[in-house]
């Protein structure tokens, strides 16, 4: 086998990040340890946008495969990697006054996020089993490390041993359906797969146990009601620069992961897990718009308000047709974009020994700094769905898919439920503008993550003339995976 | 020669007990560290099973994979474990509670 025929150059972002992190770890040895976790943060960036860069130049039109059909590049991808590093680039640059001042600003910690970018953009070109689980695990064990890094607080050790054992027990069950499948259809690739149970009975007791086991560990993965319990302690106790990490590029990640294994692997079982998706929806639309209302910490509510997105995510995934799935492309997408300004607004509200994580922290903001307050409300009216905003039309792209499936009941549910998470998001905007304040005085920011986090909320607002024209880029990804 | 189906309750069996030793256990966390090993161990018991029954040798290239990434998952499981035992002195399930969850 000679190299030509593996197709080295389309993992070529993937490569780059990889050694990279290889070489940054080597790099973080010089120096103090103020100068190289310095150094090592400016090259990560580097390294990100780079790949960002690599990704979109990469951008094809038909899926070419690589590695002997393990790793399979098409539109969707390079949209997703452009969209995973632009995003933890612009995390890691909101964090970097808050790591410093709680002793995180170290080169490892940059060096574990790159890696779990890199697991993530492994998982994302999956195209074989092998390839899918690990990707999954290098994100995975990259993000417990990242939580367990700020080894002097309580919360965040304690919830990174409940991430640790949570993640490990649904990689376990996702990791029993796939062997499952593999005994079934005697593959691991998914193209295979999907050819060998498109002649199967679809009856078949173990095939259905795969295929439960499957959504089972998925749900865990994305954290949907009834598999939610990790995801209020992880968002709350891990420090809010890994926080921030963990609500932002992962979710576009687990895009990928259920589109690889449910479309690209089980699309002829739709009608299986379709009906677990619609349960997992709704509980998750319910449960976590209405325990949001109930919660004081800012980290704590964003963390509900993750679950009931991603329940309105699999609104779009359970149509299980080309309309359902971009429709939850962009979703995700927008909801990634929302999550990661509403994480880096709490960076920069944060200081030395103020987490700024309470809602009653943000009382009066307007009084301090009018610009963070406009950036909020510009968030929380995108976050609610109210319509000229980005978030609206997320939100309508997926009940579209809903009503064109005539599942209609459900959409009017969808509807209700949204308008029960608008309060909660309205909440923040009347702290924000009509409460005293109780915080101290003004922030000082730094410009550079001032521009970006400008840039990163302003672009829910950027984006609203060519809104027609991105739902149309999301077809045309996911037509691209056929 | 052992048929396919005995291979399989093992593993099934094995699986289940591990998930019933996360959930039951109250006491320390070192024990369930060792279910989480187990469940790895539990679905490698099934893709070598299905590797020799079909006669396909990318099952067992798998689980030379989830050994490894097993190997990784104790390292940082027991990691998490120390800085937990140092920042609260303490290992026990029910102890673990600061964050209501």
């Amino acid at each position: 086998m000679n190299v030509a025929s593996l197709s080295v150059n389309l993992a070529i972002p993937e490569i780059l990040i990889a050694t990279m992190a290889c070489l940054i770890l080597v790099a973080g040895l010089f120096g103090s340890p103020e100068r190289s976790g310095l150094l090592c943060y400016r090259l990560s960036i580097a390294v990100l946008l780079t790949a960002a860069v690599l990704a979109i130049l990469g951008i094809t039109s038909d899926s070419q495969l690589a590695f002997n059909g393990l790793f399979v590049d098409d539109p969707l991808a390079e949209l997703l990697k452009f969209g995973i590093c632009m995003l933890s680039a612009a995390v890691f640059i909101y964090g970097r006054q808050y790591n410093l001042d709680r002793n995180l600003f170290h080169s490892e910690y940059y060096v574990l996020g790159l890696l779990a970018v890199c697991g993530m953009m492994v998982m994302i070109s999956a195209n074989h089993l092998l390839a899918l689980y690990l990707g999954l695990e290098l994100m995975s064990l990259c993000l417990y490390s990242m939580i367990a890094f700020y080894r002097e607080d309580k919360l965040a050790v304690e919830s990174a041993m409940k991430y640790f054992v949570l993640g490990a027990l649904a990689s376990s069950i996702l990791l029993y359906g796939i062997s499952l499948l593999y005994g079934l259809t005697g593959s691991l690739h998914l193209p295979e797969i999907r050819d060998a149970i498109a002649g199967m009975d679809h009856s078949n007791p173990a095939l259905l146990l795969g295929v439960v086991l499957i959504v089972t560990g998925l749900g865990f993965k994305l954290g949907v009601v009834p598999f939610h319990m990790w995801v209020p302690d992880v968002y709350q106790g891990a420090p809010t620069s890994t926080t921030a990490f963990i609500g932002s590029a992962p979710k576009i990640a687990a895009f990928a992961l259920v589109i690889r294994l449910l479309s690209g692997g089980l699309q002829d079982m739709h009608d299986v897990w379709y009906q677990m998706l619609i349960i997992l929806a709704l509980l998750s639309v319910l449960a976590g718009n209405v325990i949001a209302i109930a919660q004081d910490n800012l980290k704590r509510m964003l963390a509900y308000s993750t679950i009931s997105h991603m329940g309105f995510f699999l609104f779009g995934v359970l149509a299980g047709n080309q309309a359902g799935y971009s429709a939850a492309l962009f979703y995700v997408l927008v909801y990634a974009i929302m999550s990661c300004g509403a994480f880096g607004l709490i960076l920069m509200l944060s200081r030395k020994g103020f987490e700024s994580d309470l809602l009653d922290d943000l009382k009066g903001l307007d009084r301090n700094s009018p610009w963070i307050a406009v950036l909020f409300l510009i968030l929380m009216l995108s976050m609610a769905g109210i319509p000229p905003m980005a978030g609206f039309f997320a939100k309508l792209a997926v009940i579209r898919s809903l009503v064109e499936q005539d599942l209609v009941w459900v959409a009017v549910f969808a509807v209700l439920l949204a308008v029960v998470g608008a309060y909660y998001y309205l909440r923040i905007i009347k702290l924000v503008y009509f409460d005293p304040p109780t915080a101290p005085g003004s922030i000082a920011v730094k410009p550079m993550s001032l521009a970006v986090i400008v840039a990163n909320i302003g672009i829910l607002v950027v984006m609203l003339p060519w809104i027609g024209a991105l739902i149309e880029l999301c077809r045309h990804a996911i037509r691209g995976i056929g | 020669m052992i048929p396919l189906s005995h291979a399989l309750i093992l593993g099934a069996v094995l699986f289940s007990i591990s998930v019933v030793g996360i959930f039951l256990n109250r006491k320390n966390l070192v024990i369930l560290l060792m279910a989480i090993e187990l469940l790895l161990l539990a679905v490698n018991i099934n893709f070598i099973a299905f590797s020799y029954h079909l006669g396909d040798v990318a099952g067992q290239i798998f689980v030379f994979f989830i050994l490894t990434v097993a190997a990784a998952e104790s390292a940082i499981g027991l990691a998490i474990l120390i800085v937990l035992f140092r920042a609260r002195r303490t290992i026990n399930v029910d102890d673990i509670d600061m964050l209501k969850g």
